[in-house]
């Protein structure tokens, strides 16, 4: 095999040699064109980055044929390990396998090292910034971030004001979404500090990979991921009451139907922790206990996969049947612990957003190693006026909302959906926010038979526990219908397996 | 074990084994239904459906639609269909607690089942669909015993298996022998395959049907997996090994009532029940059965918080 090395004067008359005699580049990525976005493959086109080439002289060597039979291999493997997850509102066959791409994304440790550093420092910020917001609330004094903006925000919650959590650990998980601008950095699009999820399909597929690819992860040297479920354990026991050394720690999950059961189920299972309802739990004396059939059984630690507002009707949602009666005030006594703690919405909501950088450099006087995307608040009079006229160049989103709801992508919108936008914005401008709209950056994906460039974002996973780890790795979301930047599962969006390499 | 999974694990395995049940005894009503004889198509099927279908009146069973009552009726609450969607369910809620080789023989089953889409007067497909539960009932049971540890949650599974098998047996041999005086040796076929137990009988009896020998097999025999005495003992076996494990307290009960349910089919003739009346004692074993459930219900699983703190 043999290659004409980027940087050498030969480019123009590449010559590719594979062991598949028949198939030439050009067939391979016949469909592949460029946008303007920064492809995580390809300089340009004949010249793929360093990290690429393994995989790329691969796809060389592998016809259409081979692809396919790779893919309904592994879209075979997700579903008999029933990796599925729940379509709301569709009466039949309500669970899908989630969308998989078949080409990985590939990160250089060079990447990896900084987006770990960056993510270190925000993740510790925004811990600091919410200890202090539920405590003194310097920030807010020292007029860094506006107490409107803070106590406005619907997921503030002011029953956790003066409560000490344990080790001063608000976030123990956090899924923070990154993109990759036009020139190549990456930046933070969104953080997860609530109840992120993925993590499971992160974990399967690159079980599905490993078996699909083996030699080429061999080649790349791919670092490993499948000490999250030890690393995450380990970050639970960490906020066990005082006193309590063998502690239970269990996940809480809303049940079966929601859509992310298979994920509680699969996390369940590699920590080997008790899967749990609402309905299995009881508070008495301010003591969370679980029924088993040898009689209540304490509880110290709750990874709890349910929303703030369902998780105790006596403090919150007073209908809700997913919690227990009771937790909040165990948890108040500090006898049992949360992860995430409660409240914790406050330092990921959007308004909030456009101020990290401030926080960073609040608590930690750092510059922030990952910038922000430029946010525009439409509580402000002139930055609302301004979108407002140019309604189709950004990109809007409700604070408070997640999964892609709640949002208008300007460029592809209707005349109606603006006017309708417009409406809301002016309605209620606290509860919206503005965005350029950036176009994500490009990885070759495997679709309807050819190689095309779909819109990535990338959602590693941090876990905060005696300190601050990320696996390397993480969840590469994919926008599968071509040309959309909307890479939520819920709306048509799939994944990627995430390849970081060793150095 | 929590509580809620001990009990969907029951409920599982309780909703399987009525599904496996009532596809053998629709699948020997079927064949005996076949054969001209003393009783019409409606009587055959009423004695179906009333050993089936508990608490109806059965009398109204349109014998046309009989068949596939008992099978797809979507709104009936006992037909195959719906117990192995019953099964499914539970199986649904508990899937970390059982093998991935269970949960996807169970939901194969369940779509394969359902996907069938019945006409009400497809009798060919009716009749697909209950070869298909029987031949799935035997897999099912024999990944259930060879992929997970066998352990509380098994022993639970054996308990609901084995509880629902003891009542639909002593339901099944009330409807036979209510109409003793009129069966001949078809109908007696159709008992003996109604429990799978045809061969095996003729292994221990000979192939001469008698009444009495019939009743002694499927109620008193202890090596015949489908007799109640075998259910009842494999029962006492899975309640002593979950009181053993869970140190309990309050177990008393459920010793009290599985000892009386051993010792009416253990230290018993054939001869002094049939004489007796074999209905009264079928009720009464069916009637304990139930004492027991609840009892086992409020020991493990629903028991008040109260007790819970006296220990």
């Amino acid at each position: 095999m043999r290659y004409a090395l980027p940087g050498c004067n030969r480019r123009s008359t590449m010559i590719i040699d594979t062991d598949a005699p028949g198939h030439s580049a050009g067939e391979a990525f016949r469909q592949y064109e460029f946008n303007g976005s920064y492809d995580e493959m390809f300089r340009s086109m004949d010249l793929p980055r360093k990290q690429y080439r393994p995989l790329y002289t691969q796809l060389l060597s592998l016809g259409s044929d081979d692809l396919r039979r790779s893919k309904q291999e592994a879209d075979q493997s997700f579903f008999n390990q029933g990796i599925t997850f729940t379509v709301y509102g569709s009466d039949k066959g309500t669970e899908r396998i989630f969308p998989h791409d078949l080409l990985p994304r590939i990160i250089t440790a060079a990447e990896w090292e900084t987006i770990e550093k960056g993510l270190t420092q925000r993740i510790t910020a925004l811990n600091l910034f919410l200890k202090d917001v539920y405590h003194d609330a310097k920030i807010i004094e020292d007029g860094v971030v506006p107490a409107k903006i803070v106590y406005t925000c619907k997921h503030y919650r002011r029953e956790m004001r003066g409560i000490k959590v344990p080790r001063d650990v608000y976030v123990t998980v956090v899924g923070t979404d990154l993109i990759r601008t036009p020139d190549g950095k990456f930046v933070v699009l969104e953080d997860n500090l609530r109840v992120p999820s993925g993590v499971s399909y992160m974990l399967t597929s690159r079980r599905v990979m490993k078996h699909i690819f083996p030699a080429l992860f061999r080649r790349c040297r791919v670092r490993p991921i499948e000490h999250y479920g030890q690393v995450l354990l380990s970050a639970l026991k960490s906020l066990a009451p005082e006193g309590r050394t063998e502690p239970t720690v269990v996940l809480l999950t809303p049940g079966s139907y929601n859509s992310a059961y298979f994920e509680h189920t699969y996390l369940a299972r590699q920590m080997g922790i008790e899967l749990v309802e609402g309905r299995d739990l009881l508070v008495h004396d301010n003591i969370v206990y679980m029924r088993t059939t040898f009689g209540l059984q304490r509880i110290d630690v709750i990874y709890r996969r349910i929303d703030d507002d369902y998780l105790d009707p006596l403090v919150f949602e007073g209908a809700s049947a997913l919690g227990a009666v009771g937790l909040f005030n165990a948890y108040r006594a500090g006898n049992v612990a949360f992860a995430n703690a409660l409240g914790t919405g406050v330092a990921d909501d959007k308004a909030i957003y456009a101020y990290v950088p401030k926080i960073i450099k609040y608590y930690l006087n750092e510059d922030p190693i990952l910038e922000n995307v430029e946010t525009l608040l439409m509580s402000d009079a002139a930055q609302r006026d301004h979108v407002c006229q140019r309604l189709d160049q950004y990109v809007v989103k409700a604070v408070g909302e997640s999964g892609g709801y709640g949002m208008l992508i300007g460029p592809h919108s209707t005349e109606q959906q603006r006017s309708d936008f417009r409406a809301r914005i002016i309605a209620e401008p606290r509860n919206y926010i503005a965005q350029p709209t950036i176009h994500l950056s490009t990885a070759p994906c495997f679709v309807d038979g050819t190689i095309e460039p779909r819109h990535v974002d990338l959602r590693p996973y941090v876990v905060y526990g005696e300190n601050i780890t990320i696996v390397p790795g993480g969840l590469t979301r994919v926008a599968l219908r071509k040309g959309s930047l909307v890479v939520n599962s819920s709306q048509g969006g799939g994944s990627k397996d995430t390849w970081v390499l060793q150095n | 074990m929590l509580s809620r999974v001990a009990d969907s694990l029951y409920w599982m395995s309780r909703y399987f084994e009525r599904a496996d049940n009532a596809s053998r005894v629709v699948e020997a009503t079927y064949g005996l239904i076949l054969n001209p004889a003393k009783f019409s198509t409606e009587e055959r099927w009423f004695q179906a459906v009333s050993a089936l279908v508990r608490g109806s009146g059965a009398t109204d069973v349109d014998p046309q639609h009989a068949l596939f009552l008992l099978v797809a009726e979507p709104e009936g609450v006992f037909s195959i269909t719906k117990c192995i969607g019953g099964a499914r369910e539970n199986a649904r809620q508990v899937r970390e607690e059982i093998s991935s080789e269970m949960w996807e023989h169970l939901n194969k089953l369940y779509h394969e089942v359902n996907g069938a889409e019945l006409r009400p007067d497809d009798d060919a497909g009716a009749m697909r669909v209950v070869n298909v539960v029987r031949e799935g009932a035997y897999r099912f049971h024999g990944i259930t015993d060879t992929t997970i540890n066998h352990g509380e949650g098994w022993h639970f599974i054996q308990l609901g298996k084995y509880i629902e098998r003891a009542c639909n047996l002593s339901i099944l041999l009330d409807s036979y022998f209510s109409v003793e005086k009129s069966a001949d040796d078809l109908d007696w076929v159709g008992l003996l395959s109604s429990c799978s137990a045809f061969e095996a009988y003729c292994k221990v009896c000979t192939a001469e049907l008698k009444p009495e020998r019939i009743a002694d097999f499927i109620l008193l025999q202890p090596e015949f997996p489908y007799s109640v005495r075998y259910a009842l003992d494999r029962m006492h076996h899975a309640l002593t090994s979950i009181s053993n494990r869970s140190l309990s307290r309050r177990t008393g009960k459920i010793e009290r009532l599985i000892g009386r349910l051993r010792s009416a089919v253990t230290y018993v003739q054939i001869g002094e029940v049939i004489r007796g009346d074999l209905h009264t004692y079928l009720a009464a074993i069916i009637e304990q059965c139930r004492d027991l459930h609840a009892a086992v219900h409020e020991v493990y699983i629903e028991y008040p918080i109260e007790v819970a703190f006296e220990s």
